[in-house]
């Protein structure tokens, strides 16, 4: 343990990075409400809701509505997917199987591989197939080779930590592999079959790198940000990222709390 | 239970990374020998991507400035986030504290990097709150021109990006270091430095790697931060592909992805080397 001096110091440097870490957006997210005649800096110029409207016009965005209605399907889509592909994968791999170990590193590699070189490849293989990219296939195929890894590698730190007993309590009892793994297996390790989803959801709704070649011609919401950020100057640019802020933390914290409501009634 | 079945269960995951991963890389590399004009790829064999790669004395300067940017963000990342999870693990000893603080590192890894970074336009700005609020103290007498749109920028926005993948990873193999051993290391006569450095420091050494790998990857195909924080006044690999996708020019991209896809392979490969991350999961 250091001295008092020392964790004195720890601890300015803590609240220091908090402070770096929210400063910046709690400040553009003030700024969203600044007045009409305002700019991209302080001081406010009255507090409006100007720029939220000026959002849902078409010329300061491409089409908003439609982006973000995009946006949310792609990030279902790629939820629910990861779920349900690193779930099975992540049973397979309890057990070691031939070509366990390269489809181990292959995942690992899809964690590496930069994500423009992803959107690069897949751009190129639409192209040279002559199919159209659309967000609903490239896009969400690439999307998939971010989000899997993640979702394969929180399997692995769970099944680590799993205790087989249950599992033999149950076939003991009778139950065929599919009863034991609906009825014990999936209870348990439930939370953090949420917490995939949780990720799935973050690293699809923000991600921009791997859509940015495979979107085809709809963009999506971080597109839309990265297109404004070279010709947009007024606080428009704020209003859509406190937009884009709070629609994700409405999903992440629904879905906490959903799962909050649903342990209580379930009496855990 | 059939000797297929854990298959069955993986080929979802390998239908995709193949689908997805293989044959995409598999495409780049075919296509960085294709030869181009401005209209259209021309399938052939040739060098000529390959030797501008090379030949160029701007490509050298990227290269090496993107190496640049890994070194620095990962020097100060791992300095900030090595104190950042010590004060976590070892001088906070509330376990509610802890974790509160813990999440509260982590919460913007729920929100857009894009944002992150614009964020700091009204900040650093030659009229932004810090020059402001420096010229009003009396501490300089002119805005700081530096601040934004400069390679500072950058490396300032990847530290605020980035810190936490250092900071996660660390924080929990600290975490799973015996108390007992630290005690130990006292009643062995060892002061703060000594068991730091021969103890918590060798013990925390997968969660270092880990975070290593994600910071280094991160930077080294970084194309938006880059752009964006520098204003255009300063270039990367992945921005100078980011431009050559832009420009139809796919061979010249194809070559420079390959060759920071083998850059980045084999730094990961020399980190794993010191590191076994199958063990840490």
């Amino acid at each position: 343990m250091p001295g008092r001096a020392a964790r004195l110091l720890l601890g300015t440097l803590f609240v220091l990075f908090l402070l770096f870490l929210y400063g910046p957006t709690l400040t553009i997210t003030i700024l969203s409400f600044q007045g009409p005649d305002g700019g991209l800096t302080f001081p406010m110029n009255g507090v409006s809701l100007h720029w939220f409207g000026r959002l849902f016009q078409t010329q300061a965005v491409g089409d908003l509505g439609a982006s973000m209605t995009r946006t949310l399907l792609l990030a279902a889509m790629v939820t629910a997917s990861t779920v349900v592909i690193s779930l099975a994968a992540g049973m397979a791999f309890r057990r070691r199987f031939p070509g366990s170990g390269a489809l181990f590193y292959l995942t690992l590699a899809s964690l590496i591989v930069p994500s423009i070189l992803v959107s690069l490849g897949v751009g190129l293989l639409f192209n040279r197939m002559e199919w159209e990219p659309a967000w609903y296939s490239s896009a969400f195929g690439a999307q998939l080779t971010w989000t899997l890894p993640f979702g394969l590698l929180i399997m692995f730190a769970v099944f680590n930590r799993f205790d087989r007993a249950w599992e033999e309590a149950a076939r003991d009892m009778g139950a065929t592999p599919w009863q034991s793994f609906w009825h014990v297996v999936l209870p348990i390790i439930a939370p953090s079959v949420v917490g995939i989803a949780l990720f799935g959801f973050t690293l699809s709704f923000d991600e921009f790198a791997r859509t940015l070649l495979t979107a085809g011609s709809g963009n999506t919401l971080p597109l839309e940000i990265l297109g404004m950020t070279t010709t947009v100057t007024t606080p428009v640019l704020y209003a859509l990222g406190t937009v884009s802020t709070a629609l994700s933390f409405l999903v992440i914290g629904g879905a906490i709390l959903g799962m909050r409501l649903l342990r209580r009634r379930r009496g855990v | 239970m059939s000797r297929w079945f854990p298959w069955l269960q993986a080929a979802p995951l390998a239908l995709v990374l193949a689908c997805f991963l293989l044959v995409p890389i598999g495409l780049i590399v075919v296509v960085s020998f294709y030869d181009y004009d401005s209209f259209s790829l021309i399938p052939d064999f040739v060098l000529t991507n390959y030797r501008e790669v090379f030949a160029s004395p701007v490509t050298w300067q990227t290269y090496l400035k993107t190496v640049w940017f890994a070194g620095l963000t990962w020097l100060v990342t791992l300095a900030l986030g090595f104190w950042l999870a010590y004060y976590l693990a070892f001088v906070v000893q509330d376990a509610t504290w802890r974790m509160v603080l813990f999440v509260l590192c982590t919460v913007p890894f729920w929100t857009s990097n894009l944002i992150r970074m614009i964020a700091w336009v009204p900040f650093l700005g030659r009229n932004g709150i810090l020059n402001n609020a420096l010229v009003g103290a009396g501490v300089i007498e002119q805005p700081l021109e530096f601040l934004l749109f400069s390679d500072f920028a950058v490396i300032l926005a990847f530290v605020h990006l980035y810190t936490l993948f250092m900071v996660v990873p660390i924080f929990n193999t600290m975490m799973r270091i015996d108390r007992r051993l630290l005690e130990a290391a006292r009643d062995a006569g060892a002061g703060f430095w000594q068991t730091l450095w021969c103890v918590i420091l060798p013990l925390c050494k997968p969660g270092i790697g880990i975070g290593s790998i994600f910071v280094v990857v991160l930077v080294m195909g970084d194309f938006a931060t880059v752009r964006l924080m520098s204003g255009g006044q300063s270039a990367s690999v992945g921005l100078m592909i980011s431009n050559q996708i832009g420009l139809m020019q796919y061979p010249a991209a194809a070559a420079n992805a390959v060759v920071l896809l083998a850059m980045v392979l084999l730094l990961v490969a020399a980190m794993l080397r010191v590191i076994d991350i199958r063990k840490e999961l």
